[in-house]
């Protein structure tokens, strides 16, 4: 970033695009210059630089995308050998399927509880140490450290932590509450949530302070001057210049509440709690199956939510986007 | 608080009773000051609020690592004593331990090594699980960022429509969860011949499109008068990206490199479905099937496997979070 802004610029003839480019909140989607006609010498340029994406693309291609329509593929044939095609019975079975649908159930009810929450903790944190505390770099550090560490390694105090007989019980037990048995329970979604809050709420945090470090001065300096006060600043201009990552940061929390099989794996192991039967169980069981068909459908079927979900909220993005620039 | 505005307003009272103009101003200046130190007093008290609320929030998190690291330090005898009843219930065995509570303790009774010594020198598998993390995630790392090096060059060096929709692709790609990612990895690495070998989770891994998304970005920020100065000299497109563009990138590798490294270095759901051998099962994995075996070396175990990203944290704190700070926004 340094060595950017103290660059000489040698081309004046495309002064002002590099100008716009520069800036730090350039918009910098908007459409260049597509009329213009590709030179010869462009044109090559363009053919080399294309060998550098060779060894991405063919990667990618193997691994991803064409197994990704195979897999579509599978889901819409009744089995791999003899290959008819049945398309959406798959997907009725697969809804239909008991295990499936506790699967979503709880995958969905962990989201709900756990998104708003990190979204809502981060931003407060962010917000909390973006202002002129003191101890300021020490608590960001503390608060990412959870990032480095690996859930595996602490998992074993999560579980002297929530055991039957473990410390919260007998703190619970001091306060004359009766025990719970944490993890095999109605309460073990909350053991889980305080995980996934603990791992994420970093990575969030720095999503949305680097964010606020975007928001021009010169607003907030306008605010300052006609007597804003502090919840005013927040509501009226921070929060609609945080719009967009507060988009980013929902769909990332999200896809990571989808992940967070990987806490409740090395917690409970391979058969945890009916309530904490995730769909990444319900993938890992068909797979030592190895159905294809429920399998591919449940893939093809996780795909589509996520696109729907992704395209919901840029959509959402654009509007407040647009709101923002007028 | 009110004393002290009574104490300042004392010297200028007896002028107050002649009540000229420039007394009423005086007066008001003295409100106005009087304001702005409540609102200081205030603005102490919620930021002492503030630090206060950040110090439990902080201790809390800390908690478990630290817990981890003081407890790896008992001898195998006091782990047991105190978290015996753990395994009891996980194994349903007869034998009965000194406390049925769990006793969480902080601090051990006595600093012994032999969690260590054992895990280091007597049992070997430990350290071998530990190395199948090493070997698979090491080349993951690097592979990955050299392959995104040459894609993420090809998105940002020209515009077009192609390229936007191939970039469209690697995001929505990046954002699919592992349970739509991993039945396409099974299928391809059953045509490899590869299921059940450390290739089917590294290959894979290579070509996964985080690090493009990252790198992208930055390049475009890239002023091109670089790059047309270094086209002037009469480089060409590979020396511009050898010699130009991936120096420039540099601290951006590093922040990508450890964004990588972890989430590699965590990863459990891979393994448990492409590597069906136990033994190539990387610690991460074993460590969740450590609890009903050997709890005595867990914590030591544990602590070792968190070194590595640690060291990596404490060396470049700054480095994590402005590779966290680029991977905001997913357009633009």
């Amino acid at each position: 970033m340094k060595q950017i802004q103290t660059m000489p610029q040698t081309v004046p003839k495309e002064k002002p695009e590099k100008l716009k480019r520069r800036s730090p909140s350039a918009n910098q989607n908007k459409p260049k210059h597509k009329k213009v006609k590709i030179g010869k010498n462009e044109r090559r340029e363009r053919i080399i630089t294309s060998v550098f994406f060779l060894p991405s693309i063919i990667g990618v291609m193997i691994f991803f995308i064409v197994p990704f329509f195979v897999v579509l593929y599978y889901s819409m044939v009744d089995n791999p050998i003899s290959k008819n095609f049945v398309f959406l019975d798959n997907f009725k079975a697969l809804l239909g399927n008991a295990a499936f649908q506790r699967a979503v159930k709880n995958t969905l009810s962990f989201s709900v509880i756990a998104v708003p929450l990190v979204v809502l903790l981060s931003l407060v944190f962010a917000v909390i140490l973006y202002s002129n505390i003191p101890f300021k770099t020490q608590f960001r550090t503390v608060l990412i450290t959870p990032l480095m560490v690996p859930v595996a390694s602490i998992v074993l105090i999560w579980q002297v932590m929530f055991h039957q007989n473990g410390s919260v019980n007998a703190m619970l037990s001091m306060f004359g509450l009766a025990p719970i048995d944490w993890l095999k329970s109605e309460y073990s979604h909350i053991v889980i949530v305080l995980l996934y809050l603990w791992k994420n709420v970093g990575y969030n945090m720095i999503l949305f302070m680097a964010a606020l470090a975007n928001i021009p001065k010169d607003i907030m300096e306008v605010a300052e001057l006609e007597g804003a006060n502090a919840f005013q600043k927040f509501f009226h201009i921070k929060l609609r210049y945080l719009s967009s990552s507060l988009v980013f940061v929902s769909i990332l929390s999200l896809i990571n509440s989808f992940k967070v099989f990987r806490e409740v794996y090395l917690l409970t192991g391979d058969y945890p709690y009916e309530n904490l039967y995730l769909l990444q169980h319900f993938i890992n069981n068909t797979f030592r199956s190895l159905d294809y068909q429920k399998l591919s459908a449940a893939a093809i079927i996780m795909c589509l939510v996520m696109i729907v979900i992704i395209g919901i909220m840029c959509i959402i993005d654009n509007k407040i986007g647009r709101d923002l620039e007028e | 608080m009110n004393k002290e505005t009574i104490i300042q307003g004392n010297p200028i009272q007896p002028e107050k009773q002649k009540k000229t103009p420039r007394d009423k101003f005086e007066r008001e200046r003295i409100r106005v000051r009087r304001i702005r130190k409540r609102k200081k007093i205030r603005d102490k008290i919620i930021m002492g609020f503030a630090v206060l609320l950040m110090g439990i929030i902080a201790i809390i998190i800390l908690t478990p690592t630290i817990l981890t690291i003081t407890n790896s330090f008992m001898s195998s005898t006091e782990i047991m004593a105190n978290y015996g009843s753990i395994i009891e219930n996980a194994t349903s065995s007869n034998k009965t331990y000194i406390s049925k509570q769990v006793n969480l303790k902080i601090i051990p009774d006595m600093i012994s090594f032999s969690q260590y010594s054992t895990v280091l020198l007597k049992s070997p598998e430990y350290l071998i699980k530990f190395w199948n993390s090493v070997i698979m995630v090491v080349p993951i790392t690097v592979f990955q960022i050299c392959v995104a090096l040459g894609a993420s060059y090809f998105f940002a060096r020209f515009d077009g429509k192609l390229r936007s929709l191939a970039f469209f692709v690697y995001i929505i790609l990046m954002l699919m969860p592992y349970q739509v990612t991993l039945v396409p990895n099974y299928l391809v690495s059953e045509w490899l011949h590869i299921i059940n070998t450390r290739w089917s989770i590294i290959l894979p891994g290579i070509f996964a499109p985080f690090s493009v998304f990252i790198l992208t970005k930055f390049m475009k920020r890239m002023p091109s008068a670089m790059i047309e100065a270094a086209k002037l000299d009469g480089a060409g497109e590979f020396t511009i990206f050898a010699r130009v563009c991936v120096p420039q990138c540099r601290s951006t590798i590093y922040s990508v490199a450890i964004l990588v490294f972890i989430d590699y270095w965590n990863m459990v759901e891979q393994p448990l479905i492409l590597l069906n051998d136990a033994d190539m099962h990387p610690l991460s994995v074993f460590l969740s099937k450590i609890n009903t075996g050997d709890v005595g070396l867990a914590f030591a175990v544990a602590v070792i496997y968190m070194i590595p990203t640690l060291l990596m944290f404490f060396y470049s704190e700054d480095y994590l979070i402005e590779g966290i700070s680029y991977s905001s926004g997913i357009k633009g």
